[in-house]
Parts: structure tokens; C-alpha cells; sequence
């Protein structure tokens, strides 16, 4: 809005000095376009906005209107208030520490185990022949459904929810390092080995930044399932952790905080996508897929 | 001027030996043709003999090279002709020690020392030009002594971008820089200006003959472009089903133009490539009855 006021009288100006009444004529109607255009552009980028923000406005109407009880959906504002709460009392972010403490650890050994299993077999017959069938099959069981058995053998504490993460992790890492390192371009490995570059230095130079871009796919995969485990793991049993403020506060009939435990897992989800993405740009800025 | 060597390869390979090798030369002689250059010579570089003695490969059943027996001259040109498939890349393939021979022997020395450069530019699409270039140089200067290359092809100004915003002509220039930054003795192309345009060819084959002056290598250059070969090559040799068929010393002086006496070595040796499918429908059944055309005669195999 405050473009176009500014803009209308500056046009005949910049225009008219020089071709006189006529031009000025002709500029008039390109200055409304110019707007037009400005306005589309910032249209597009609020219309994806434009729904969910609709469904927060609806959401806290009928929220105050007394439509939606409580107990089901408080409004959002009652939302924000518990999470500012939370966050001032000191809960949310000891709870949030703990969490994704669990979840980057968890990340850490079953992504690294799934790195370096996936190189190894990726890169040596023998080792593909040995383990490549055996994790083939593992890879069908779903993380979840072990459960019962990691109740079972590591109780309710923390290895349990760590083993659960670092399980569900592991598989996509250890398949896309695995077929990174195989697609990695035969010709290359040929110029790079007549050109004396052997073990390591081969290793460093072309087979992992050739395999870079599967293995970052893994890694998106990854940070993906990571969360969804860990609050699975959180609710079945813990003493603290986003799941476990969450599960509390449904005891306690808190919907409110059972709401902001939720949008946390949103967010924690979102950033590592960010994450992720932003190391691919970094690793991968040599591809022109990621070239901007 | 020009000379034409017959090989006679259906004699036994162990006894034959190529007409056009100097009688052991105390010296290695330089090819005629480099002496109409006066260009400045890296002290480091130089050539290296290769020697080839009933050299053969076989992938299989199938046998792509039988009996070869080759020598080329420190500091020689050669250029390696032949339709495709007939076995030319692999008998480049085994001087690189890409594949190991399947009979004969093979003296061509260090593998460090030879440098191969494949149809493809075959850059590491992950590293900058400069680090491309560097590929597999050890110590501090290795940069610097890339950026020299690069200078060389005329290419010092593109060090720091990615390969993918490079024209095929450019990434065979880098390519090329690569293979020289290690000052090899005996540099293997293969085709490695098939897939370029006809103006960037002739800019690349200029380059890579000056290169060659100045650094005093063994080239051994595999191509199907016979005016290409005639336009780089001391001497020119076709392959046929697996085996040498036709050595051609060609002395046209450097820097060669496209002149009459170009186009005619040119049209021989093009009629001689294309003649051998024609002819082996007859030759088989009654080789001593048919009288054999004269021109074919002196190349015969």
C-alpha cells in the first residue's frame, strides 16, 4: 500500500521531463502495473500462510465462543500462554535438553554405525557378502515393534529409548551409504587410480564425495525417524523429556501443555530438516541441483 | 614428403620386426618434423621409448589384439587409427596399465611416469578446477604447479570454479592440464577430442601439439579422425581386427597447413581404413588366385 502512494506522484517526473504530457499520459497506466506486480509477488508469498492462519483465527474464535470445550482444544492463545509459562518456570527447556540430548545421541551411534557399516560393505565384496543379507532382513522389522523386547532386556531407562533411536536410525544411513558408495562413477575411481590415488587419499578424494549426495538423503531420512522413535520411546516410559511432560500433563487433564509438547516435536522436526538442508547447500554446492 | 612401411603380420610376430624402427640408433633420433619447431623445452620433461613385442588381449573368447609388435621413439608422435572396435583403445589401455596383456610383453616405463587421458574429460565434478588439476600432485607447491597447467591451456582464470559451469572444450583442456601438470614421458589420449565441435577440435589439437613441442613427451594419441592424425602425428598406425596393419611416417613439416600434400595422405589413408571391409569377403577363399589391386598391395596385411 504504502509503495503505491509513494510511487504515483515520483512517476510523471522521472518520465515526463524529458517526452512532455503525452508520455506522461502513456506512464500513468504502467504505474499501476508496477504495483500490481509487487503486490502478486507479495501475495504469493503470504497465500501459502493464508490457511493456516484462517484455522488459527477459526480455531480461537470458536475457542472464546465457548464452540470447542477446553478439555477437547483450548484456544491458542491458552496455548501460548502455557508454553510462556513453561518456558519461564524452567520445565520446558530442562525437558527439551534432555530430549534432544536423547535424540542426537541416539542419532550419533546408530547413523555412525550405519556410516561405517555402509562404507564398509559398500566398498568390500567379502564384508557385503558377510553382513549385507543379515541387515537386509533386520531392516524389515519395524523399530517399533521391538518394544516388548527392549522393555525386556534394557527395562524403562535411558538405553532403552537411546537403542530404540539409534535402531531406526541406523537402516536408512547404512542403505544409502551403502548404494552411494556403489554409484559412485567407475569411471572416475579408474582416472582417479591411473592418476596414482590409492586407499585413503582415493577414499577421501572420490568415493566419499561421490557417495556425499546418497548419503545426505539417509541423513534427511534419518533426522526424520529419529524424533518419531524418540517420542514414541518418551511416552512409554520416562522421567523427563518433551514425552514425558507430555504424557504428565495429560494425567493432569493439561491439554494446553499437551499441545505445546507437540508443537515442540513440529518444530524439533522442522529445524533438522533445516539442518539437513543446509548441509547439503554446504556439501554439495558443486552439483548443479543445489547451485542457487 | 612421406615414406610407407609394410608390415608384413601374418608372418610369425616373434621373427617380424617393424620396418620403421631405426636400427638402434645410438641417440634417440627426434622425429624430423619437431626440428621445424624452435620452441623452449621444460628441462624436467622428455619422452620415453615404448616397445611392444607380440602383444596380445583377449576379454574372453573374444580376441581384440593379437601379435602387435611396436616401437616408438622417445618423444615420437604417434597417432593410432582404426574403425571402432578394433581394438585401438585397448592396446592404449594396456600401455596405461589399465588392463593387463593377455600375451607378449610391454616395456613402456614408470606408471608414474605415463599419463592417461580418456575420451571423457573425466573431471571430479566435487572438486574446483585448480584441485582437479592437483589431482594425485603431492607437497606445497602442488597448487601453484596446477594454476602453471591451467596457464597453459589458457585456463588459469577458471581455477576456482566447479567443472559443471565449463564447456566440453574447457573440461578437455583441464583434462589435458591435469595429465600435464605430472610432466609425464608418455601421454596416452584416447579420443579425447571426439566429442568437441569441429572449431574447438582444431584449437585442441593445435594446444596439444604445442604442449608437445615444448615438453618433448611420447604421445600416443587413439583417434577415428584420420585428418586428425595426419595433422599431429609422426607417424600414423592402423589397427585392423586386433592387429597393425599399416605404419605411416609422416613427414609433413610443423606447423602443418591443410595444404594439397595433406589432403592427399589424408585421402590414402582414408581409402586405405575403408577398403578392408570390402576386401574380406574375397581374400578369404582364394587368396593366391585373385590378383590383388596394386594400391592394396603395398599396404597389404
Amino acid at each position: 500500500m504504502g509503495a503505491a502512494v509513494i510511487e504515483a506522484p515520483r512517476a510523471p517526473g522521472r518520465v515526463g521531463a524529458a517526452i512532455g504530457d503525452s508520455a506522461g499520459g502513456r506512464a500513468a497506466p504502467r504505474q499501476p502495473q508496477a504495483w500490481r506486480a509487487a503486490s502478486a509477488a507479495a501475495l504469493r508469498r503470504l497465500l501459502p500462510w493464508l490457511v493456516p492462519l484462517a484455522v488459527l483465527a477459526l480455531w480461537q474464535l470458536s475457542a472464546q465462543a465457548g464452540w470447542l470445550s477446553t478439555r477437547v482444544l483450548p484456544a491458542p492463545s491458552a496455548v501460548a500462554r502455557a508454553a510462556w509459562e513453561l518456558a519461564l518456570s524452567g520445565e520446558l527447556w530442562r525437558h527439551l535438553v534432555v530430549s534432544t540430548g536423547r535424540a542426537f545421541l541416539g542419532f550419533a551411534i546408530g547413523g555412525g554405525l550405519g556410516l561405517l557399516l555402509g562404507l564398509l560393505t559398500g566398498s568390500q565384496r567379502w564384508a557385503e557378502t558377510a553382513l549385507d543379507t543379515t541387515l537386509q532382513m533386520l531392516r524389515n522389522i519395524p523399530p517399533l515393534a521391538l518394544i516388548p523386547l527392549v522393555i525386556l532386556w534394557f527395562g524403562i531407562d535411558e538405553t532403552a529409548k537411546l537403542f530404540l533411536v539409534a535402531l531406526g536410525v541406523f537402516f536408512p544411513v547404512y542403505l544409502n551409504t551403502f548404494h552411494g558408495i556403489r554409484g559412485v562413477d567407475r569411471d572416475l575411481i579408474e582416472m582417479a587410480r591411473s592418476y596414482g590415488l590409492r586407499g585413503g587419499a582415493l577414499y577421501r578424494r572420490v568415493i566419499l564425495p561421490g557417495a556425499t549426495a546418497s548419503i545426505l538423503v539417509g541423513l534427511r531420512f534419518s533426522l526424520g525417524l529419529m524424533w518419531v522413535l524418540l517420542i514414541v520411546a518418551e511416552t512409554i516410559s520416562a522421567q523427563s523429556g518433551i514425552g514425558y511432560m507430555t504424557m504428565n500433563a495429560r494425567e493432569f487433564l493439561q491439554t494446553d501443555v499437551v499441545l505445546v509438547g507437540i508443537l515442540i516435536y513440529a518444530l524439533l522436526g522442522k529445524l533438522a530438516d533445516v539442518a539437513a538442508q543446509a548441509l547439503e547447500r554446504a556439501w554439495l554446492r558443486w552439483h548443479p541441483g543445489y547451485q542457487t | 614428403m612421406m615414406s610407407v612401411t609394410e608390415i608384413d603380420i601374418l608372418a610369425d610376430a616373434q621373427d617380424s620386426q617393424p620396418a620403421a624402427l631405426p636400427a638402434e640408433a645410438d641417440a634417440p633420433l627426434p622425429p624430423l618434423a619437431r626440428r621445424n619447431l624452435a620452441g623452449p623445452r621444460d628441462a624436467a620433461a622428455g619422452g620415453e621409448a615404448v616397445t611392444l613385442a607380440g602383444l596380445g588381449k583377449s576379454f574372453g573368447e573374444r580376441q581384440v589384439l593379437r601379435g602387435v609388435d611396436l616401437r616408438v621413439e622417445a618423444g615420437e608422435f604417434v597417432a593410432v587409427i582404426g574403425r571402432s572396435g578394433c581394438g585401438k583403445s585397448t592396446l592404449l589401455r594396456l600401455l596405461a596399465g589399465l588392463d593387463q596383456p593377455s600375451a607378449g610383453t610391454l616395456a613402456a616405463g614408470e606408471a608414474s611416469a605415463t599419463r592417461f587421458m580418456f575420451q571423457e574429460a573425466r573431471l571430479l565434478p566435487w572438486a574446483k578446477v585448480v584441485d582437479n588439476v592437483a589431482l594425485g600432485l603431492d607437497g606445497e607447491d602442488a597448487r601453484e604447479r596446477a594454476l602453471r597447467a591451467l596457464a597453459q591451456v589458457g585456463l588459469a582464470d577458471r581455477a576456482g570454479e566447479w567443472p559443471a559451469r565449463l564447456s566440453g572444450g574447457q573440461r578437455q583442456r583441464v583434462a589435458l592440464a591435469r595429465a600435464l601438470v605430472h610432466a609425464p614421458k608418455l601421454l596416452l589420449l584416447d579420443e579425447p577430442l571426439g566429442a568437441l565441435d569441429a572449431l574447438t577440435r582444431i584449437d585442441m589439437q593445435r594446444l596439444i601439439e604445442s604442449l608437445w613441442t615444448r615438453h618433448g613427451f611420447t604421445a600416443l594419441l587413439v583417434t577415428h579422425d584420420v585428418a586428425e592424425a595426419v595433422a599431429l602425428a609422426d607417424r600414423v598406425l592402423l589397427i585392423e581386427d586386433g592387429r597393425l596393419a599399416l605404419d605411416l611416417r609422416i613427414d609433413l613439416p610443423r606447423p602443418r597447413r591443410r595444404d594439397a600434400a595433406f589432403a592427399a595422405l589424408e585421402q590414402r589413408l582414408l581409402d586405405r581404413v575403408l577398403s578392408a571391409p570390402d576386401r574380406e569377403p574375397e581374400t578369404p577363399p582364394d587368396h593366391a588366385a585373385v590378383p590383388v589391386p596394386a594400391p592394396m598391395l603395398r599396404w597389404a596385411v
